[in-house]
């Protein structure tokens, strides 16, 4: 649109602007990414709150998950995946670490993530696989 | 010296505000060398082809800053880019997210506005009455010195999607080079940049999209620079929140003479 100062302004893409640029796809898939976990999240809500109704209603949830919600678990999973690595990703750019007067190398802090994420994820699914058996 | 020559068709966005209501795209065959980056066809245009076209360039060396264009539709300072990487085919416009002057020449006053906002030099700790140096560590150089290598082409405001969107936003250079004068140890200017770059228009509005870097022709990283102002403001806020008594709250008044 011509302005009075005689510039122009050109229009712009207001929600494709991100199907251009394979960096710009890649963020919204991330972004993307916090619905899905955000939903799972709820889900698993819902399942406590059926869990402190009683045995017969967390099972009937728990089927019901089973029956209908597995593809969409497994969706929910590959996003969170590529959510946190890609997030590890660029904690470089958030944490520029110097030791003794030298920068750390950016896969170093990289690194230290994942191996801290990875620590976890294996507490987190031993206590899981205790509480199971 | 015998050279390559492959004919390119180049494909310009014009837009004349005396005569055009909206801006069109001209073509031109040009007979490009092999060692030729888009700034020398652009050139070539001009010299040759077509004496009205208008646009920016100065340095020829990445130094200037001044020759930024949208190359394939991606934002690229043209004296960095050679045309053996390039298709036959190529469309050169003006750098996005910027009103367009005149052809290839953008209005960059919003730009301008916002870099002076963040003020984007030294405010030294006292006024000294003999001039003498500050010492400075090599490690304390290091904590900024890529931010210094901003040559303001705005190649970031042109990549980034939160520009395109929020007007007000400051951007990714102002945003950096904020950051490289908070981080320098001679300067204390931090409380007096506070109101604008920890404003919602300032680091706030970044999505951590990093395209800014990407595009960055001096290598400069303006999202990490970004995500750091971040941390340092929220430790900030929580400091004066636990521990008041820590914060001065002391703003420095700048004299620019």
């Amino acid at each position: 649109m011509k302005q009075a100062n005689g510039t122009y302004i050109r229009p712009k893409k207001r929600f494709t602007w991100w199907l251009g640029s394979g960096n710009y796809f890649q963020y919204m898939m991330r972004e993307l990414s916090s619905l899905f976990i955000g939903a799972f999240s709820l889900v698993m809500v819902w399942g406590l709150y059926r869990l402190s109704q009683g045995p017969a209603e967390y099972l009937l949830w728990l089927s019901n998950l089973w029956d209908n919600f597995l593809l969409f678990s497994l969706l929910c999973f590959i996003f969170a995946t590529y959510h946190s690595i890609t997030w590890f990703w660029v904690t470089p750019k958030a944490m520029p670490i110097q030791i003794g007067g030298k920068p750390l190398p950016g896969a170093v802090i990289i690194g230290a993530h994942i191996v801290a994420w990875l620590a976890v994820s294996v507490i987190v699914w031993c206590l899981a696989m205790g509480g199971m058996s | 010296m015998t050279t390559n020559t492959r004919t390119i068709e180049i494909e310009v966005l014009r837009y004349n505000p005396s005569k055009d209501e909206h801006p069109y795209y001209q073509t031109y065959q040009v007979p490009c060398q092999e060692e030729w980056v888009v700034l020398d066809a652009v050139n070539y245009i001009k010299d040759n082809l077509d004496r009205t076209l208008s646009y920016r360039w100065s340095c020829h060396m990445a130094v200037c800053g001044s020759c930024g264009m949208m190359v394939n539709g991606k934002p690229t300072l043209s004296c960095h880019s050679f045309i053996r990487d390039m298709p036959d085919k190529i469309r050169i416009e003006p750098l996005e997210n910027f009103p367009v002057a005149r052809d290839l020449i953008v209005d960059m006053d919003s730009f301008v506005t916002k870099l002076t906002s963040v003020k984007p030099y030294i405010v030294p700790a006292e006024k000294l009455d003999e001039p003498r140096s500050y010492t400075q560590l090599p490690s304390q150089l290091k904590k900024f010195k890529q931010y210094t290598q901003c040559i303001n082409c705005l190649l970031c405001y042109s990549a980034c999607p939160q520009v395109s969107m929020v007007e007000d936003f400051i951007g990714p250079a102002a945003l950096a080079l904020a950051h490289r004068y908070n981080q320098d140890s001679r300067d204390v200017g931090r409380s007096a940049r506070e109101d604008v770059v920890h404003s919602n228009a300032g680091i706030w509005e970044c999505s951590f999209v990093g395209a800014c870097s990407d595009v960055c022709p001096k290598n400069v990283d303006p999202a990490a620079a970004i995500q750091q102002t971040k941390i340092a403001a929220t430790g900030d806020f929580f400091k004066g929140f636990l521990m008041p008594w820590t914060t001065t709250n002391k703003k420095v008044t700048l004299e620019v003479e």
